[in-house]
């Protein structure tokens, strides 16, 4: 993806965060959060996000490998391990990836 | 001077512990939206454009996977909904703001300028909160933008067979630990995560947003039990 149709794309993200960033702020005295929005609301961050690392750890070349020879796995947990005890995102790559690539040439 | 600008330099100050945070994410994106092809200037104007890092990340992964547009502006959009909570709470203090300051500061709206002002509010609170904040997100955004000059200066040297592509799944990771507080957000966590290992091979990475449903509502269901 290039071009145009990349822009046009980062144009819709925008616009939409925009539109949630503003939400309340534009509603203020008209509309309150609905409890259960605000509750689910709550359950965003983990779920998404647990979503985007458990497939990526897991999968080997397309295909699910939950053994010790999927790199990606260890490296990964060794990666959950710091991001768990210093919730840093630096410090995870940097561990994670010099993991994976140690696994990688051994 | 003004106390209106007394807050708006208080808040950008307070905000200089937060930017050594900021500074390796916005290197984070810019890197990663080169590792999948994006050009120095595209990466750039995604930074500045969308100001969005973890939702940047995931539509980023979906570029590498070759997703279709509508399931990376699903993604992004929900990964962003937290953005209604911060919205709602700084609401009040904004509310006899113009739309012409307004605006752009709401634009710039992050994680980390909602966390310092509202911890500022809480502890000691600000003559005019809205120009607090105002220093507080300027602060941040001004860090973020000449952060992610510099990694796509950066991320234009590193060969791509250094495998980059994992440093994606390792920062959510992070994140997702900061995001785990409690039982039912762990809960949240684990389904969100099964489920999408469980729809990997459905279309479209449609996967990912049935995965993420489904882990709002287990947690949702966990909380209710849970006071129930």
């Amino acid at each position: 993806m290039s071009g145009f149709p990349l822009w046009m794309l980062f144009i819709a993200l925008a616009l939409g965060t925009f539109a949630l960033r503003y939400s309340f702020i534009y509603l203020f005295g008209k509309v309150d959060v609905p409890d259960w929005l605000a509750d689910a609301l709550k359950f965003v961050p983990a779920s998404v996000l647990a979503a985007l690392v458990f497939p990526a750890l897991v999968y080997s070349d397309g295909v699910l490998d939950i053994s010790l020879n999927n790199i990606r796995l260890l490296a990964g947990i060794g990666g959950a391990l710091v991001a768990w005890r210093t919730k840093n995102v630096m410090w995870t790559i940097l561990v994670g990836m010099i993991l994976f690539w140690v696994l990688q040439a051994m | 001077m003004k106390s209106t600008h007394q807050d708006f330099l208080t808040g950008a100050r307070d905000s200089l512990p937060i930017l050594l945070g900021v500074v390796p994410f916005a290197l984070i994106c810019s890197v990663a939206a080169i590792s999948v092809g994006l050009n120095p200037v595209e990466a750039v104007g995604m930074s500045l454009i969308v100001f969005a890092g973890a939702s940047q990340l995931a539509v980023l992964q979906l570029i590498g996977e070759g997703a279709i547009w509508i399931v990376m502006l699903l993604t992004a959009w929900v990964i962003n909904l937290r953005f209604i909570m911060y919205s709602a709470t700084l609401s009040p203090y904004l509310q006899d703001e113009p739309l012409k300051r307004k605006i752009p500061f709401i634009y710039i709206l992050s994680d980390q300028a909602f966390g310092v002002t509202m911890s500022k509010i809480a502890s000691q609170p600000p003559a005019n909160p809205a120009w607090y904040y105002y220093g507080v997100a300027g602060a941040i955004w001004l860090t973020w933008v000449f952060s992610a000059i510099f990694g796509a200066v950066l991320g234009n040297l590193i060969p791509a067979s250094w495998g980059l592509e994992f440093a994606f799944p390792l920062s959510f990771m992070a994140l997702m630990f900061a995001a785990l507080r409690d039982r039912p957000t762990v809960i949240a966590a684990l389904v969100g995560g099964i489920t999408a290992v469980l729809t990997k091979g459905f279309p479209y990475n449609i996967g990912l947003i049935i995965a993420a449903l489904f882990g709002i509502f287990a947690g949702v269901f966990a909380e209710r039990r849970a006071k129930a």
